[in-house]
C-alpha cells in the first residue's frame, strides 16, 4: 500500500466510529420525519374543508354562496335559521369542521345597493401552531372563490357596476373560538400571529441554552478525564452527591445567567418585526399572570436540572474533550424535536403518538408552558413539571449511581483487555 | 492494628482476572512498595485502596475501616497521587492547594495550603496558572498536593514520574519524613533504586499475583541478587 493509501485507512479508521456515525443517523431521520411532516401539512392545506353555513337570506346572491360551498367544501351542516348557530357549531366542532359561514338577512338587497355585504365567520380553531393557521388556506380559498363569483355575476347583470363594490361584494365579520374562549374579529391567523412571540421565543432560547449548559456539563466531564484530575477528585472526602450536584448546579446558573441574556437579545429581535402582539393578546384576556410567570420559571429551572443531569450521565461516556462535542449532538436533537414541533404545532392538535413523544421529552415542557397558561391549562403545565422533577430525580441518582460504580475509571472492557495484553508482552520482552 | 491490611483481594474486569487473590498488610510509618511489570495489576490494587475501584472479591482495610462498606471515612484521612495525575489548568498553583484544602478540617486550611507550598517549592511560580507549569513543575505541585493533608495512608503512584535527579531526590526525602511521622506509604513505581532507597518493605507482583515479598536486604540476599532490579528479573522469570 502507498504511502498516501496508508494514511487515508489509518484517518478513515479512526473517524468512522460509531459515535461519528449515529448522530449523523439520528439527524437524517429527524429531518426526513420533518420532511414528511411538512408533507402532510401541504396535503391537508389541499383537502377539501369541513364548514357548515346557514343561509338566512336565502336570495340570488346568497345561493351564488352557498353553491359554491357545497361544491368545493364538505359541507356537514346546512340551515337557514339564525337560530340553529349553537347546533350548528357544535356540529362542526364534532366532525373536526374548520368554519361556519352565516349569510345574514338582506345579503344581496345590500349588494344590490351597492354596499359590500357582510359574511359572518365563525371559525373552530382547534391548535396555534403555525401549521393551524397554514390549515385555514383552503377555506381562505373558498372565500375569494366566493367574491369572485358574486362579482363576475353583478358584471354579468350590469357592465357599469360600481368598481369597488365588483371588486369586493363581501366583507368578513370573523369571530373564532379557541380553547373555550371567543375572540370576535379575530381569525385563526391573526391569532396564530399574535401567539407567534411565544411560541417561538422561548423555545428558541431553551434549545439554544439546553445546548449550552449542556455542553458545559458533559465537557466539564470530559476536561476532568483529559486533564486527570476525575481520580483525584473522587478520592477527596467529598460525597458523590455533592460532586454531581455542584456540576449540574453551578452549570444551571450559568445556563440561567445566558438564557436571560438571550431572551432579552431575542425579544428584542421579535419586536423589531413587529412579532411581540402583546398588547393584542391583552385585549383578549390573553396575559400571562404573575403566578404564570413564576409557574414558566419554575419549569426553565427543573428542565434546566433535568437536562444537565442527563448530560451528566452521558458526560461519563465521555473519554476526552473531542468525544463529548459527539454526545452533545443527541442532547442538541431531543432539544430541537420539541422547539420545532411547539413552534409549528399545538399540543392539543396533535396525534397520541406524538402528544406522548412530546411530554415524554423533558425539555418539551417550558417550551410549551407560556401558550398553556395563556389559555389556564394548568394542568398540562403542573403536570410537565412534576413529570420533569421526577425525571430529574432519577437521572441524578442514576449520576450518582455511575459516580459509586468503576464506568468512569475503566471505560469500556475491551481497552483494559488491550492494555493487559500489551502489558504482558512488553513484560515479557523486557524481563526474558 | 495495621495500618492497611489486604486479604485475597480479586478484581475483575468483565472476563478479564486483573488482580488474583492478593493479601499485604502495612503498618503505620511503614513505606511498602508494590511493584511488578505493566499489566501486572499494581495500579488496580492501588485505585481499589484508593476507593476508586470496586472490589470483586476479597477484602481491604484501612485503619480498621472497610473499603468497600466505609469509603467516605476513608478519604478523610487518604490522599492519592496517580501517576499520570492532572491539575485544573485554570487555577494558579496556590489556588488549586487551597481548592484540595478546603475540602478538609476548615482550622487547619491555610496551614495546609503552607504545607503544600513548601513541598511544591515553586517559589513566586506557585502563583501562576498550573496551564503554565512544566510536567516537574506540575508533579512536585501534585505531591504538595498529596502530602500537604497530613495523610494517615499515603499511596503514592510513581511519585517521582517526570522529576529532575535534584526534584527527585527532594521528593524522596518528603515521603520518608511522612512515614518518620507515622503515616503508612504505599508506593508503586518502576524505578527500583527509588525502591530500594525508600521502602522498608516490598512486593513483587505479576499477572495479578504477589510472587514474592519481604526487606530489599533479605530479598537480595535471598535471590543473590546486588539489587532490586536483579532480584526484580529474576523473580518474573
Amino acid at each position: 500500500m502507498s504511502a498516501l493509501g496508508n494514511i487515508i485507512k489509518k484517518e478513515m479508521k479512526e473517524l468512522l466510529t460509531p459515535a461519528t456515525i449515529l448522530p449523523i443517523v439520528f439527524v437524517a431521520i429527524i429531518f426526513g420525519s420533518m420532511g414528511n411532516v411538512i408533507g402532510g401539512l401541504e396535503e391537508e392545506s389541499q383537502e377539501v374543508p369541513v364548514i357548515g353555513f346557514i343561509d338566512v337570506d336565502n336570495s340570488n346572491l346568497s345561493s351564488i354562496v352557498t353553491s359554491i360551498l357545497n361544491d368545493y367544501a364538505d359541507v356537514v351542516f346546512n340551515s337557514s335559521n339564525i337560530n340553529d348557530k349553537q347546533e350548528g357549531l357544535e356540529t362542526i366542532e364534532r366532525e373536526d369542521g374548520a368554519v361556519l359561514f352565516i349569510i345574514p338577512q338582506n345579503f344581496t338587497v345590500n349588494i344590490r345597493n351597492e354596499t359590500p355585504s357582510e359574511i359572518e365567520i365563525y371559525w373552530i380553531m382547534k391548535g396555534a401552531g403555525i401549521t393551524d393557521a397554514i390549515s385555514s388556506g383552503a377555506v381562505e380559498q373558498l372565500i375569494y372563490t366566493i367574491n369572485t363569483n358574486i362579482s363576475r355575476e353583478l358584471i354579468q347583470e350590469n357592465a357599469t357596476v360600481n368598481a369597488t363594490l365588483a371588486l369586493n361584494p363581501t366583507v368578513r365579520n370573523e369571530t373564532t373560538y379557541f380553547k373555550g374562549k371567543e375572540m370576535p374579529g379575530l381569525s385563526p391567523g391573526a391569532i396564530v400571529g399574535m401567539l407567534s412571540s411565544q411560541s417561538m421565543l422561548i423555545p428558541i432560547v431553551m434549545m439554544m441554552i439546553i445546548i449550552m449548559a449542556g455542553n458545559m456539563v458533559i465537557s466539564s466531564m470530559a476536561l476532568e478525564k483529559e486533564n486527570k484530575t476525575l481520580e483525584t477528585l473522587l478520592t477527596l472526602p467529598v460525597k458523590r452527591t455533592s460532586i454531581v450536584t455542584g456540576k449540574i448546579v453551578a452549570s444551571a446558573i450559568i445556563g440561567l445567567l445566558l438564557s436571560i441574556i438571550y431572551m432579552i437579545g431575542m425579544s428584542y429581535y421579535f419586536q423589531g418585526f413587529g412579532m411581540s402582539g402583546e398588547a393584542n393578546l391583552a385585549d383578549y384576556g390573553l396575559v400571562l399572570t404573575s403566578q404564570d410567570l413564576v409557574l414558566i420559571g419554575i419549569s426553565l429551572f427543573i428542565t434546566l436540572i433535568a437536562a444537565l443531569s442527563l448530560c451528566m450521565l452521558l458526560g461519563t461516556f465521555a473519554k476526552n474533550y473531542k468525544s463529548a462535542q459527539t454526545l452533545t449532538v443527541p442532547i442538541s436533537m431531543l432539544a430541537m424535536v420539541p422547539m420545532f414541533i411547539t413552534m409549528f404545532v399545538d399540543f392539543d392538535t396533535l396525534p397520541l403518538a406524538l402528544k406522548t413523544l412530546l411530554f415524554a421529552i423533558p425539555f418539551s415542557h417550558p417550551m410549551m408552558a407560556p401558550r398553556a397558561l395563556l389559555f389556564n391549562d394548568y394542568l398540562l403545565v403542573i403536570g410537565g413539571i412534576i413529570y420533569v422533577a421526577i425525571f430529574a430525580i432519577v437521572t441524578i441518582s442514576i449520576v450518582v449511581w455511575v459516580f459509586k460504580t468503576d464506568r468512569l475509571l475503566t471505560g469500556s472492557i475491551k481497552k483494559k483487555r488491550n492494555n493487559n495484553l500489551k502489558g504482558k508482552l512488553f513484560s515479557m520482552r523486557r524481563f526474558r | 492494628m495495621a495500618a492497611v491490611e489486604v486479604k485475597n483481594l480479586v478484581k475483575h474486569y468483565g472476563s478479564i482476572e486483573a488482580v488474583k487473590g492478593v493479601s499485604f498488610t502495612i503498618d503505620k510509618g511503614e513505606i511498602f512498595g508494590l511493584i511488578g511489570p505493566n499489566g501486572a495489576g499494581k495500579t488496580t490494587v492501588l485505585r481499589i485502596i484508593a476507593t476508586l475501584l470496586q472490589i470483586t472479591s476479597g477484602a481491604a482495610k484501612i485503619l480498621d475501616y472497610d473499603v468497600e462498606k466505609q469509603p467516605n471515612e476513608i478519604r478523610r484521612f487518604i490522599s492519592y497521587l496517580p501517576e499520570d495525575a492532572g491539575a485544573y489548568k485554570t487555577l494558579t498553583g496556590k489556588a488549586y492547594l487551597q481548592f484540595i484544602a478546603n475540602f478538609f478540617d476548615v482550622k487547619k486550611t491555610q496551614e495546609m495550603v503552607q504545607k503544600g507550598i513548601e513541598i511544591a517549592d515553586l517559589d513566586e511560580r506557585i502563583n501562576d496558572k498550573v496551564d503554565t507549569y512544566s510536567k516537574g513543575m506540575k508533579r512536585r505541585l501534585l505531591v504538595g498536593r498529596t502530602l500537604m493533608t497530613n495523610p494517615k495512608l499515603a499511596i503514592l503512584d510513581e511519585p517521582t514520574s517526570g522529576l529532575d535527579v535534584v526534584n527527585a531526590q527532594e521528593v524522596r526525602r518528603i515521603i520518608k519524613n511522612t512515614a518518620k511521622q507515622g503515616a503508612a506509604v504505599l508506593l508503586s513505581s518502576h524505578n527500583m533504586l527509588e525502591v530500594e532507597y525508600l521502602c522498608d518493605r516490598i512486593s513483587l507482583i505479576a499477572e495479578g499475583k504477589i510472587v514474592e515479598e519481604g526487606k530489599p536486604d533479605a530479598l537480595m540476599k535471598k535471590y543473590d541478587a546486588n539489587n532490586i532490579e536483579e532480584v526484580f528479573t529474576k523473580v518474573v522469570q
